[in-house]
């Protein structure tokens, strides 16, 4: 059930099923008929096509906006302008450019970080045998159980520890920020691409071997070729999830210009919910963009990697 | 889950082996070797250093891990061999740091009373109670100062009224020195130091101005401060300490305070000097939790939202989900995957946004669902406790039906036709095929998911503290909980929200979370693969 669903049934499917068609009522109407069949799922599929559809229309026409507060949001595209995005970089006290960047910087080598990681040790796991190995994929399985958003109080007093001997890497830095982000980097990681891995045929490795190729260069520039598609996915999950993480976030980042997008507009809302409420849409309209792009983009590698384990 | 080893492990021979070796040696050329070499280096100087930072601050037991740790690097990537090791350190270290010790020092923080007032270990609790109290000494001789500078760190270079020479700085007591140079019968320099001239001491003002530099090492003694950087005054404290027997007493109104185990000095009417430090309070924070009226409360109706919350969003998720799914299964359904994109919207937003877009919608007077939806009603959706509690499970819906969608038509996609066919053969209509040969097998598929998903509802912090905040919030708890806050809202509201924190009970409440979650995730999985076994 990998990328099955975002993938039309093929004809076979559809030749089977013709078998329902004759436990239905017999019906001389054709458009009775149909609806009866698939009319009705037509209305199903809008009333869920609302559902989905009209907070994200919502807040696309708050920011559209101009000047809106809470209550003028909610006449629905009445006024179109771009100058709540415009004013979103212009307040001082809501740097919305450096949350952007930031949230940026920290998710890519957040991800460029974990895939690296993820990616040796899932080599080492598949392709080597070793005592305690079996342990340790067992412990790490274990390890997981412990989120690190549970172990928010201690990570934070660890930081403050940290920033009283080292400043450059402690509390209110975001390389302190991304260090704790790769603690997480094994945990689930792992075990998405330990089984991609072990699906790439142990043979490639031993031609290249024969060749004279080390490991190094084996892992470089054979293997992490071919298993790109699942370096993709953990690279995008841990991306998205990095990006809109706020825990730990707002725990360690505590000057406003250092700030991620989850924490800054977080703030923004909780300071001035009403007022400025179309400057907050255009604020979450941008946030969103690039995440929403990277899952239409990439829909059918992240559901195959959701059914294979996380979950939002 | 289950390890399985995709390769039966064959021990290599002799023969391979000598030939890995010799294309190992042979693959890698100068520029990697090099590499390796630098890079290496760095960690090794990265960790000098550190070490030697460490080991000035006295953290010898962290100083000696830290070096231990940079020479095993160097070990391992230097020797032959020790393959998977090279491929786990990086990894692990960063594992081992960040999630394991974090995991065992919630451990450690949970049996301390490690919070506002309690947060540092007795000494400094002592010197900082007496330097809040300090008062210059009436009359007291002025001492000649020259402020002197090693390694960045400030000291106060000192000539006594009787003519001694000493020098001291922050929590390092004067000390005699011999062979200052001296201006008259003032000592200007000494060697090792370099004496800050007036426009470095105006520079650094209020660095020097806040220096208490002890006289000794008994705190009663007092401390020596200055106000202009050139002549320094005796200071002491209102408040005693007496270190036999473990009291403070302020001088000033006589109290005796008096050290009675609980992490601070305490007068015999209750009252307490703060701060006070941190000390092992044993099961303490647990039994409070349990016990004390004003949290067990809170923490018991928290607890069991918690749980209701977690069950009713992956019921109605999944429900919506599958039967959405069942609804397009349909494969003479057209234009399904338009459908498909769309319902895929919601899941791609960040989870956080929609959290912060749907609590301004369901916002009482200005909201869009009051004003527009409902005609200018005025339903408190997001401050009564019920519909507090209907929103949340509402706005979840919408956040966690998509994935439940997707995976749901995978599983069905997945259930083999025949399997169908057959049944239908034997007369079985289209309800039964479903009920009992669908459902069964779309069971087993999903119920991992369902499990992992139960566990991410029971921490989703962000939909309940962007959505309601935790609240409406419940004035009379002892703690800082509302309505609708789960375990792990409370956790970091007990723990960074409002004027005082209280680590350790947050950390005693992360470790109850964790054993919750651990003991549901193992008893589920154990039933569903003896589900699994019964297919």
């Amino acid at each position: 059930m990998s990328t099955a669903p975002v993938t039309a049934p093929d004809t076979a499917a559809i030749v089977s099923s013709s078998g329902v068609r004759g436990e239905a009522p017999e019906t001389r109407r054709p458009f009775r008929k149909y609806f009866r069949e698939t009319g009705w799922r037509h209305l199903v599929g809008i009333a869920a096509t609302v559902f989905a559809l009209f907070p994200l229309l919502y807040v696309l026409s708050a920011s559209l906006n101009p000047g809106g507060t809470l209550l003028t949001a909610n006449s629905l595209f009445s006024d179109v302008s771009g100058e709540s995005y415009l004013q979103l970089f212009q307040n001082p006290r809501h740097p919305y450019g450096a949350w952007f960047m930031n949230t940026l910087v920290i998710g890519l080598i957040t991800s460029v970080f974990t895939v690296l990681l993820g990616a040796l040790a899932a080599y080492s796991f598949s392709r080597m045998r070793f005592t305690g190995r079996r342990f340790s994929l067992t412990a790490l399985l274990v390890v997981q159980m412990f989120p690190q958003m549970l172990a928010m109080v201690a990570i934070f007093l660890i930081m403050v520890t940290i920033s009283d001997i080292f400043p450059a890497i402690g509390l209110n830095t975001q390389i302190g920020l991304i260090m704790v982000y790769l603690g997480g980097a094994l945990g689930a990681n792992t075990y998405l691409m330990y089984g991609f891995f072990n699906t790439v045929p142990a043979s490639i490795d031993e031609a290249a071997k024969i060749d004279g190729a080390g490991h190094a260069r084996i892992f470089f520039t054979i293997i992490l070729r071919l298993v790109a598609p699942i370096l993709a996915v953990v690279g995008l999950l841990s991306f998205i999830g990095t990006s809109s993480e706020f825990v730990l976030a707002s725990v360690i980042l505590i000057d406003p210009h250092k700030q991620t997008l989850a924490v800054g507009l977080y703030k923004f809302v909780a300071d001035e919910f009403s007022k400025n409420w179309s400057v907050f849409a255009a604020g979450a309209v941008l946030a969103a963009i690039l995440p929403v792009a990277l899952f239409l983009a990439l829909q059918k590698y992240i559901v195959g990697g959701l059914t294979a384990g996380s979950v939002k | 889950m289950t390890i399985t080893d995709p390769q039966p492990p064959t021990p290599p021979t002799a023969r391979q082996r000598r030939a890995s070796r010799i294309a190992d040696a042979a693959s890698g050329g100068w520029g990697l070797m090099l590499f390796k070499v630098v890079v290496l280096g760095l960690i090794l100087a990265l960790g000098l250093y550190a070490a030697l930072v460490l080991a000035r601050t006295g953290q010898w037991v962290v100083a000696v891990i830290v070096m231990a740790v940079a020479a095993l690097a160097v070990w391992i990537y230097f020797g032959r061999g020790k393959l998977p090791a090279k491929y786990l350190m990086p990894g692990l270290v960063f594992l081992f740091v960040f999630q394991v010790f974090a995991a065992v020092y919630t451990g450690y923080v949970a049996f301390t009373n490690y919070g506002t007032g309690h947060n540092s270990d007795k000494q400094s609790a002592v010197n900082s109670l007496m330097l809040s109290a300090q008062e210059r000494v009436p009359d007291s001789p002025a001492y000649d100062l020259t402020v002197v500078e090693r390694l960045g760190e400030l000291s106060f270079l000192v000539t006594a009224p009787d003519g001694t020479v000493s020098v001291g700085g922050v929590e390092r007591p004067l000390e005699e020195v011999d062979g200052a140079q001296m201006d008259g019968d003032k000592a200007v320099g000494l060697e090792g130091y370099n004496s800050l001239g007036f426009a470095q001491i105006v520079a650094d003002q209020q660095r020097i101005a806040d220096m208490t530099v002890p006289l000794s090492d008994d705190p009663n003694d007092g401390a020596l401060r200055t106000p202009d950087g050139s002549s320094a005054y005796v200071y002491t404290s209102a408040l005693v300490y007496d270190e036999d027997a473990s009291t403070m007493t302020d001088t000033r109104s006589g109290v005796v305070y008096s050290d009675i185990g609980t992490g601070a000095f305490t007068a015999s009417d209750g009252t307490e000097l703060k701060p006070g430090w941190k000390i092992n309070v044993g099961f303490d924070n647990f039994t409070r939790a349990f016990t004390e009226e004003s949290i067990r409360g809170p923490f018991i109706s928290v607890l069991i939202w918690t749980f209701v919350f977690a069950f009713l969003s992956v019921f109605t998720c999944f429900a919506l989900g599958l039967f959405l799914a069942i609804v397009f299964n349909d494969p003479r359904m057209k234009s399904k995957k338009y459908y498909r994109v769309i319902m895929i919207l919601p899941y791609a937003f960040p989870g956080f946004l929609s959290a912060l877009v749907w609590a301004g919608m369901m916002n009482q007077e200005f909201g869009f669902i009051n004003v527009v939806l409902f005609g200018g009603a005025d339903i408190p959706w997001l401050t009564n406790e019920w519909l507090a509690k209907f929103s949340i499970i509402l706005v979840n819906l919408w956040l966690g039906f998509p994935y439940m969608f997707l995976i749901c038509t995978g599983a069905l996609q997945s259930i083999p036709d025949d399997v169908q066919e057959a049944a239908r053969v034997d007369g079985a209509s289209a309800w039964q095929i479903f009920r009992s040969i669908k459902l069964p097998l779309l069971f087993v598929a999903v119920a991992p998911l369902l499990i992992s998903s139960f566990a991410f509802n029971f921490n989703n912090f962000s939909l309940i503290y962007m959505l309601t905040g935790g609240g409406p919030r419940d004035v009379t708890a002892g703690v800082n909980v509302g309505a609708t806050d789960i375990l792990i809202t409370m956790v970091y509201k007990v723990a960074f929200v409002g004027s005082s924190s209280d680590y350790g009970l947050a950390s005693a409440f992360s470790i109850i979370i964790f054993i919750l979650v651990a003991t549901i995730s193992v008893i589920a999985f154990r039933r569903t693969k003896a589900l699994e076994d019964l297919n």
